[in-house]
């Protein structure tokens, strides 16, 4: 019931969710079929290119989708942050069956009836329309079919990169541990694949099928008239907040979009972005043109630089190599969101823990828990296990960030790596293990702008600034708090933030 | 005046086997010449050399006062109908589609089509009512052949290319339509190249038979004389077997 209550609720945000959801995958799917279409048949026609071309198409399939995206964000034209990106993602991961499926279908038209046709005098064009097209129908839509309904599955990644959809719930919900955000969002999610194989299989068995496809490309292409293609409108000259894809990040982008609108500038918000490479990314491609970042990250992670233990160094490092990059660094937020060891007070009364050093001695038998960027980070786990000298047993656990800390509450994992201002550590009345060797760089929070963008929108870096030294770690936490435990939008905790800050009028 | 002549025609297959080897015949306008052998004797190669269907490295075909080489393919094919066995109807059109394919690919408007598809199916034996709008798989064998030659006399073609028509019918349903061909062809006087392996047929339906193995012409003439006097060796034991 709370699920319906919260759907009923939100239900115009959902719509509109869905409908750039439907948006991304019918033009993602009229593009694969524009391309799709001529390349089977090219390949029937020339079996030289079949192989090659089937091989291109296999393999786009097998690249991840956030690599694709990674790729995607510094080209011009159909890259960027955004849909575009995203539909050329789509596109190209339904592209495989689309391709394959017309191959096969034209192959698979009886030679005899193709010679017949010709015999009576058809040109190659008239025996493709009227023959070989028409009598590989059923194989061709069965290939859209598949494309259609695996580009809306897929297309919950494309919140990833800011395109929208239905996965920005779904990420959300994930990031702020909102089991209802995350079923707002996949559940009209499924229900539109189910609806979609549905409709598809319904034109295979019509009658008519070729009639029933034209149909259903018409009423396609209505659909995407009314639903005024919004995911596809051209970037407005706004100016562009990014965050990554937690909930200190949203709250943040949140904080900056609000007080730069605050400031009069009209502000186009692109956030739960997939993640530091992507941010970055993005920023530097002018795409994005601030968001948050933390010294240390930017230091070892961005700039593949040793990490050090002194915050001044780090952040006048990260500084003038960022100024060679285009990029400018605010001054500190106020907050260090350094990573955190976390366990569960039961287990740190029982054991004794307090710091990271008393850990080393338990290590042996308890079970970490962390998500896949501490494990290949320069400053996560294998420097943190020579630092201490120890070895956990058992292989950590990776997860999501949004996963972690219902898996160490119900003690599926027993020390969890978070960080230090998760709002979840002081809602689960959680210990933070100190690190008493100072083995963690220093990650301070600071904007990191553009600086080609901050030309073309003069007065972005002094509002910002206004906020240098206005987040210490407790507010921070209770932010996060306000949005992961109290389940209030980062949007609203955002503005409530300046408002009490005094940063802007309440 | 012959509608059709091959002279001296020779072609042989990828595999290297010899299809045709030096292979003549011509078929004079207003008759019906049947090519008769047994399978692989290269008569079905011989009749797609007329249509362009099968290119041949040597030897001359002329068709319609033209050689074949000379023709584009399509505007030939376009004056020629073709009848096959089984396969020739386009499993997804009706059969009244079917019957307008040709009058559809020179562009005639559509009144002229149907009213041409009413007029064919009607001269063929069906009803245009009741069969025009079936699919071509609701159709008895014998229905599927009429549709077949209703087809191909659409554009009202001169030359009439016919591949087994008869082929895949019971008996008594192949005689039927055997007479009824005769009786149609006489009427519209058109010229035919019919391809078979049945003997009867041969002897009842031509006026010319050209008799073929291995690629090769073993015996031609009048049904009738063929009969009386058929080659020794290949020939007569071919209608030794098929007539006993």
């Amino acid at each position: 019931m709370d699920l319906l209550a919260f759907a009923a609720e939100r239900r115009a945000e959902i719509a509109a969710l869905a409908a750039e959801h439907v948006v991304l995958v019918l033009v993602a799917t009229a593009i694969a079929l524009a391309v799709g279409l001529p390349l089977g048949i090219a390949m029937t026609r020339s079996p030289r290119v079949a192989r090659p071309v089937l091989a291109v198409v296999n393999v786009a399939q097998t690249i991840p989708s956030l690599a694709l995206f990674g790729f995607l964000i510094p080209v011009p034209l159909i890259g960027g942050v955004g849909a575009r990106s995203a539909i050329v993602a789509l596109a190209a991961y339904a592209l495989l069956p689309i391709v394959r499926n017309t191959y096969t279908g034209i192959l698979q038209v009886d030679r005899a009836v193709v010679e017949a046709a010709t015999g009576m005098g058809m040109t190659g064009g008239q025996r493709l329309r009227l023959v070989e097209l028409p009598l590989a129908l059923p194989v061709i839509l069965a290939g859209v079919r598949v494309a259609t309904v695996i580009s809306v599955g897929t297309a919950t990644i494309a919140a990833a990169i800011g395109a929208g959809g239905l996965g920005t719930y779904v990420f959300r919900g994930l990031a702020t541990v909102d089991t209802r955000l995350i079923l707002a969002g996949a559940i009209p999610a499924a229900a539109l694949a189910l609806g979609a194989d549905a409709l598809l299989g319904a034109v295979q068995r019509a009658r008519r099928p070729a009639r029933a496809a034209g149909l259903l490309a018409l009423a396609a292409a209505a659909a995407l008239a009314v639903l005024q293609a919004p995911a596809l409108r051209p970037a407005a000259p706004a100016v562009v907040v990014g965050s990554k894809n937690f909930t200190e990040q949203v709250v943040l982008g949140e904080v900056l979009g609000a007080l730069l609108e605050e400031k009069g500038f009209r502000v186009q918000r692109r956030l739960n972005l997939g993640g530091t490479t992507l941010c970055h990314a993005a920023l530097r491609a002018g795409e994005i043109a601030l968001y948050v970042e933390y010294t240390g990250t930017a230091l070892t992670e961005i700039l593949k630089r040793p990490g050090s233990s002194d915050p001044v160094r780090v952040y006048d490092e990260v500084a003038s190599a960022y100024a060679e990059l285009g990029l400018r660094v605010s001054r500190p937020l106020g907050f260090d969101n350094s990573y955190a060891l976390v366990v569960r007070p039961s287990v740190a009364a029982e054991r004794g823990l307090r710091t990271i050093s008393d850990l080393a001695r338990h290590a042996r038998d308890l079970r970490v828990g962390l998500f896949g960027e501490f494990l290949e980070r320069e400053d996560g786990m294998a420097g943190l296990t020579k630092a201490y000298g120890f070895r956990f047993a058992r292989p950590p656990v990776e997860m999501d960030l949004g996963l972690l800390y219902p898996a160490l509450a119900s003690g599926q994992v027993d020390v969890a790596v978070g960080s230090a201002t998760d709002g979840l550590i002081a809602a689960m009345d959680l210990v933070v293990l100190e690190d008493d060797r100072r083995y963690f760089p220093p990650y301070d929070a600071v904007v990191v702008m553009n600086v080609e963008r901050l030309a073309e929108h003069p007065g972005i870096e002094a509002a910002v600034d206004a906020l240098a030294g206005r987040l210490d770690a407790p507010t921070m936490r209770r932010l996060n708090h306000a949005v992961d435990g109290e389940h209030r939008s980062p949007a609203e905790v955002a503005r409530e933030f300046l408002g009490t800050a005094g940063v802007v009028r309440p | 005046m012959a509608v059709v002549e091959l002279r001296d025609v020779s072609k042989r297959y990828a595999s290297g086997v010899l299809a045709l080897d030096r292979v003549g015949f011509a078929v004079e306008s207003g008759r019906v010449l049947v090519l008769l052998g047994t399978s692989g004797s290269g008569k079905t190669t011989a009749l797609k050399t007329v249509n362009g269907l099968v290119t041949p490295e040597a030897g001359e075909v002329t068709v319609l006062g033209r050689r074949v080489a000379a023709w584009d393919g399509v505007e030939l094919r376009r004056r020629i109908g073709y009848v096959i066995q089984e396969v020739g109807l386009l499993p997804h059109l009706t059969v009244r589609e079917n019957v307008e394919l040709v009058p559809r690919l020179l562009g005639w408007p559509p009144e002229r089509r149907q009213e041409r598809s009413r007029e064919l199916l009607a001269l063929v034996g069906l009803q245009p009512e009741r069969h025009g709008e079936a699919a071509p798989s609701q159709l008895s064998g014998g229905e599927r052949q009429r549709v077949g030659l209703a087809r191909a006399l659409a554009a009202d073609p001169p030359l009439l290319l016919m591949d087994e028509p008869f082929g895949a019918l019971d008996p008594l349903t192949r005689r039927r339509l055997q007479d009824e061909f005769k009786d149609l062809q006489r009427r519209l006087g058109k010229t035919v190249l019919l391809v078979t392996h049945d003997v009867p047929e041969a002897l009842r339906l031509a006026d010319e038979v050209v008799v073929m193995d291995l690629g090769r012409v073993v015996q031609s003439g009048p049904p009738a004389a063929v009969r009386a006097a058929p080659e020794p060796g290949f020939v007569a034991d071919f209608f030794r077997a098929a007539l006993a």
